[in-house]
């Protein structure tokens, strides 16, 4: 079981990662996250892995439209986390 | 100081990742470079012990000046980063190499291996911090250097690895009264990004100009239906944990390696009036950077690689690329670009030739549209390949027979 805050952390540091001259502090947590930090195919892939890496939520591919913005995410891996290990 | 590219001159060195004294091995990384194009990782092609470090950090010297000393493990002495055709060393040194610490393995390590992963972040704050990432152990993957492992090391009290070297190697070129500061050897981080990005589009102006000037492009394009391709990569990705998936990107590099072993005369150089083809299949990869510029480093022998191994080798140099770390031999090797406007960018691309290769391959946006065929008409995913080529090498049927192959190849992905 993650926390919102632990999702949030991590969602921004593994971002931080692939677009380090983005302003995370000041991120819309609704916001179209591709297109406003610019994050093509392969960014996004990294951006899973980096999940997969700190939380140990893998996002299938057909699941990819829940990460739509930051906000979304949070609530998509959380939801994830609550059902348990390996849902 | 290797070439790194046709249109390269000088490069300034930023960092020696040995010292006097150490045993290096075929294909480590000893030293990094800044060229007006990105910062190279300068891999060595001998075993030795490095004698002496002839170019301080900071120091911009022309291509060919030799940057170090090398004693070969048999005494001869040879200057790093040349090819191999060195003197045959001597049979024996006559006097022993100093009791240098055994070799790290056995064998030459593999580079994969002894490359230093960094992520951007973590390379920024610790050169802000100015902290020695060779003193640190990565925790992220493939031990790559995490943010966190940065700041872990900021905080730990000071370790013996870390200041001497770098900071001592500046002394001696900064001017002679003042005492050097400890930390940051050049110029602040952002000022040197700012004027990498002109120096990049001053590069990219000139080998554009170059081609258009000389080069008498002529462009083809087809529409490729993507609906099988992506159905066999949706239902494999399902099956795969996120760090095996493949990207759409992949399968159209993989495709393009293979239909250029059948139309050949894009794949290859023009060079002293005459297309020279080249046997192996180098793609440079046409990688945007953040916040702008371009660099298309090479994908070596993608007509060999396995779809899953081109993924793997496609991951790893793009993330090289957009860290500013990509590897000498990935520069000026490739000899044939390919560039892909990903999902949010345009449908067509008129590529211009990067010489003195001889075709450039383009991929716009995969998007549904309309797609007729046996008398109906469905909506499909669709992508546009365009192909600008040399007419110096090759003219619009053998073109034309290049893009068919494509689009042949991505109707049977489970072939590729």
């Amino acid at each position: 079981m993650t926390t919102r805050e632990q999702i949030r952390e991590a969602a921004l540091r593994v971002l931080g990662e692939i677009a380090p001259e983005a302003d995370l502090g000041a991120l819309d947590p609704a916001a179209p996250l591709r297109e406003t930090l610019d994050l093509d195919s392969m960014d996004f892939l990294n951006f899973v892995v980096g999940l997969l890496e700190e939380i140990g939520i893998d996002v299938p591919e057909s699941e990819y439209g829940q990460l739509s913005s930051l906000g979304a995410c949070i609530e998509y891996l959380a939801a994830r986390s609550a059902s348990g290990p390996g849902a | 100081m290797p070439s790194l590219g046709a249109d390269m001159e000088s490069g300034t060195l930023l960092e020696w990742h040995v010292k006097p004294g150490d045993v290096v091995h075929r294909g480590d990384i000893v030293a990094r470079v800044d060229t007006e194009k990105a910062e190279i990782e300068v891999e060595i092609f001998h075993d030795g012990v490095v004698e002496e470090l002839l170019v301080t950090p900071g120091t911009k010297v022309p291509v060919g000046t030799p940057l170090a000393r090398l004693r070969a493990a048999e005494g001869a002495v040879v200057a790093p980063a040349a090819r191999p055709e060195a003197p045959a060393p001597p049979p024996r040194a006559v006097t022993a190499p100093p009791p240098a610490p055994p070799p790290p393995a056995a064998a030459a390590a593999p580079l994969a291996l002894r490359r230093l992963r960094v992520s951007p972040v973590a390379r920024r704050i610790a050169e802000e911090r100015g902290i020695d990432l060779a003193g640190i152990t990565g925790t992220g993957p493939d031990g790559a250097i995490t943010r966190a492992d940065v700041e872990r090391a900021a905080a730990a009290p000071v370790t013996a690895a870390a200041p001497a070297a770098p900071a001592a190697l500046v002394a001696s070129v900064t001017a002679p009264a003042a005492p050097a500061p400890p930390a940051p050897t050049l110029a602040p981080a952002a000022a040197r990004a700012a004027e990498r990005a002109r120096a990049m589009r001053r590069t990219i102006g000139a080998a554009m100009a170059r081609s258009k000037r000389e080069i008498p492009h002529y462009y083809l394009s087809m529409r490729l239906d993507l609906s099988h391709a992506l159905r066999w990569l949706e239902a494999e990705n399902a099956r795969r944990p996120a760090p095996q998936r493949i990207l759409p990107a992949a399968l159209l590099l993989r495709a393009t390696a293979l239909a250029l072993r059948e139309v050949p005369e894009l794949n290859g150089f023009f060079r002293d009036d005459a297309f020279q083809p080249s046997e192996a299949v180098h793609l440079g990869v046409a990688v945007a950077l953040r916040p702008a510029g371009l660099v298309a480093p090479a994908l070596h022998d993608a007509d060999r690689l396995s779809l899953d191994a081109l993924m793997a080798a496609l991951r790893d140099l793009v993330q090289r690329a957009r860290s500013g770390v990509l590897r000498s031999s990935e520069l000026g090797e490739a000899t044939i670009t390919v560039t892909s406007l990903g999902d949010t960018g345009a449908d067509l691309v008129y590529g211009v030739i990067h010489p003195p290769q001889v075709a450039m391959v383009g991929f716009g946006r995969v998007h549904e549209e309309p797609w007729a065929e046996n008398g109906g008409v469905g909506a499909r995913p669709v992508v546009t390949a365009s192909l600008a080529a040399d007419h110096r090498a090759s003219d619009g049927h053998r073109g034309g027979l290049f893009l068919a192959a494509l689009a042949r190849l991505l109707l049977h992905p489970e072939a590729l």
